[in-house]
């Protein structure tokens, strides 16, 4: 698969998705990158800059790519044990389809820091604020995107 | 559209050439003998005279082998396939889309196919029938090959790929997943569900085989009225009608052709007679209660006479001092001597009076001890079930030698077998009566229930003792054992009856039942 994924990491290099940027970790590892995003606009997450680790497994794209925050982040579907995991969607192995690509899940993750999807959380209780506080979810975000988020 | 009416007649009631499987799935095969006609409401007296009468407790099954599942599976597909006109792999993926119900399925059909079809994961339908084949010019949007002369593959959706991605594709839900009847078109937005003709094209004789092993078990797990059976390594499954709602009222407890011996609505070992959502209960309480418990499942006491330490190594709860020669009940640790008797009340939870209700602790107390005697009888059988299977086992090995030096017939020592499973069996009821019993309210159907406890449990402590007498004696008590054997038995059929109907009118609802 290594012609597939060239493509896609060369594609993303030219024509790389709103507030992101994709490189590699290590210079000849095609399976190991490093994304990072800018908040979005509009979100508690602007002005932060994240970090984002993107594992294609062996078996890519057959399975899905492994999501991995390394910045913290306060967000209803990413997982606060130190991996920052985040599988929801069709990041799923079941849904993930081997001619989805990258770049549409990097817009998907972009997309979920727009708007968090409670219905499908890790956290239940950042959910729960999410849903019932929002004023309260966004202060704490905020919060956590100046403190961890830095530039 | 005759075949209508008949919805999985494959496996309604019975047919041909099943009645020899349903006489050994009867209950035991050790004496009492399966009935498979539904209660007969006053006709057919002769019949009733030539059969026994279903039992309470009992219910109708039936076992299959893979294959039988299978041929089943391929009988309604060819029969929807007829009547709607579409080909069996496409037939296959609409059943199981209405979960096998061939009535709704034809009625949808009829009335909208397009929008079952789309539904079911076969639209749209690009007319072409699929095959494998070089296409000029292509690049496989998967792994970006395009090396001319490369063979491809599409379904009717007419997403093309590669054969290579095709196969990775496969193997990876198949193997991978685990996944069969819902496989979908590798693009990614089109639900169109792969057939089993694609898999047929595609996949290695491996991954086919494996594919129609998920699909079977698909076919089980869709249907409520079949389960498999959970033994490991048996490959049966077993048919019951007994739903879920009824739960509360019978303990559907089948016996597969393995031997093992399950309930069908829950799936674990037979507990009848006690209902599975209070059997859940149960269990729960004694997890949760595990380290108060824990003590009593100990092997070895005290003689409550001299103190000495006895050591348990027989599944017979009438126990005697090895030192002082007391005899005393290993459960209560009362006198044996008052066991006999009509004074016999080791199995009841005796509540005490005049106990002062605004002590909370008092209560508490007396919550906890009423628990642990019925924990303590529970655990106890259970564990003397597996002592005795040990002394069994032993004593099968004495036997083999007694057999080659006195000439005896292994005919001649098979009493013992049958009178170890039968006190295996005694004792998995009796054990579970316990769980139930505690649920029970005071009233005189409990007493009753308690009554017949007491008759089991001392039968099968009476042929307990005879068990742990030495092999040289047991030739000798053949005729007793069997006797003894047999009345156990009995019992137990009496205990498990009356409870059945009792439970089946409402008339005994333990508390946690609504
Ligand atoms: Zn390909
Ligand atoms: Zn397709
Ligand atoms: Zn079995
Ligand atoms: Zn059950
Ligand atoms: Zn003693």
């Amino acid at each position: 698969m290594t012609k597939r994924i060239t493509k896609e990491f060369a594609d993303l290099q030219t024509e790389p998705p709103e507030d992101m940027k994709v490189d590699l970790i290590t210079e000849n590892d095609l399976f190991k990158w490093v994304v990072t995003i800018n908040g979005p606009k509009d979100t508690p997450y602007a002005g932060g800059l994240f970090l984002v680790h993107v594992i294609l497994p062996n078996e890519y794209p057959f399975k899905p790519p492994v999501i991995n925050w390394k910045t913290k982040i306060y967000h209803p579907n990413v997982t606060n044990d130190g991996k920052g995991t985040m599988c929801l969607g069709f990041l799923r192995d079941g849904e993930w389809k081997p001619s989805s690509r990258m770049a549409a899940a990097l817009e998907y993750v972009r997309q979920l820091m727009i708007e968090p999807v409670p219905d499908d959380a890790v956290d239940p209780a950042i959910a729960e604020e999410y849903k019932n506080n929002r004023k309260q979810f966004f202060k704490t975000a905020k919060q956590w995107t100046t403190t961890y988020a830095k530039p | 559209m005759d075949s209508d009416d008949d919805y999985n007649s494959g496996m309604s009631s019975q047919e041909d050439g099943f009645e020899e499987e349903l006489q050994e799935s009867g209950d035991d095969s050790m004496g009492e003998d399966f009935e498979d006609d539904e209660p007969d409401m006053g006709f057919g007296q002769d019949k009733d005279i030539m059969k026994p009468r279903k039992k309470a407790y009992e219910v109708d099954y039936r076992i299959y082998r893979p294959e039988e599942i299978i041929e089943q599976q391929d009988k309604q597909i060819e029969e929807v396939s007829a009547i709607l006109g579409q080909p069996s792999e496409a037939s296959a993926i609409l059943l199981r889309y209405l979960r096998w119900n061939k009535e709704r399925l034809v009625e949808s059909y009829m009335d909208r196919p397009e929008a079952v079809l789309e539904k079911a994961g076969l639209g749209p339908d690009g007319g072409r029938a699929p095959r494998i084949e070089p296409v000029p010019g292509f690049t496989c949007t998967i792994c970006f090959e395009d090396e001319p002369g490369a063979q491809t593959y599409g379904m009717k959706c007419g997403h093309r790929y590669c054969v290579d991605c095709y196969r990775q594709y496969l193997a990876q839900k198949i193997q991978g997943e685990g996944e069969a009847a819902r496989i979908q078109c590798p693009k990614d937005g089109c639900s169109r569900i792969l057939d089993s003709k694609s898999v047929d094209l595609l996949a290695t004789a491996n991954l086919k085989d494996r594919y129609e092993t998920l699909l079977t078990r698909t076919y089980v797990d869709d249907l409520n009225n079949l389960k498999w059976c959970p033994a490991p390594n048996c490959e049966y499954a077993i048919e019951c009608g007994v739903k879920r709602q009824e739960l509360n009222k019978i303990v559907p407890t089948v016996t597969c052709h393995c031997t093992h011996r399950f309930c069908f609505g829950c799936t674990l070992m037979d507990h009848q007679p006690t209902p599975c959502s209070l059997v859940k209960m149960w269990m729960k309480k004694c997890e949760d209660d595990s380290e108060t418990a824990n003590w009593i499942s100990a092997n070895t006491k005290e003689c409550p006479k001299c103190g000495s330490t006895i050591e348990k190594n027989g599944g017979c709860n009438h126990m005697t001092c090895r030192k002082c020669k007391h005899e005393f009940c290993w459960i209560c640790m009362g006198l044996w001597s008052e066991h006999g008797t009509s004074w016999y009340n080791c199995n009841r939870f005796e509540e005490k009076s005049g106990l002062d209700g605004r002590d909370q602790q008092a209560k508490s107390r007396r919550s906890l001890e009423r628990y642990l005697h019925y924990y303590n009888r529970f655990a106890n059988h259970e564990q003397s079930a597996k002592l005795d299977k040990d002394l069994y086992n032993k004593t099968e090995k004495k036997m083999i030698s007694l057999q080659t030096s006195s000439g005896l017939s292994w005919i001649e020592v098979q009493f013992l077998q049958t009178a170890s499973q039968a006190l295996q069996q005694c004792r998995q009821t009796l054990k579970w009566t316990y769980a139930f019993a505690y649920y029970l309210a005071r009233n005189n159907l409990t007493e009753i229930f308690e009554v017949n406890q007491k008759d089991l449990e001392m039968a099968v402590e009476g042929l307990s003792e005879m068990f742990e007498k030495q092999t040289a004696e047991l030739s000798g008590l053949k005729v007793d054992i069997m006797d003894k054997t047999a009345y156990c038995l009995q019992r137990r059929v009496i205990l498990l009856e009356d409870t059945a109907v009792n439970l089946k009118t409402g008339e005994q609802t333990p508390c946690g039942l609504n």
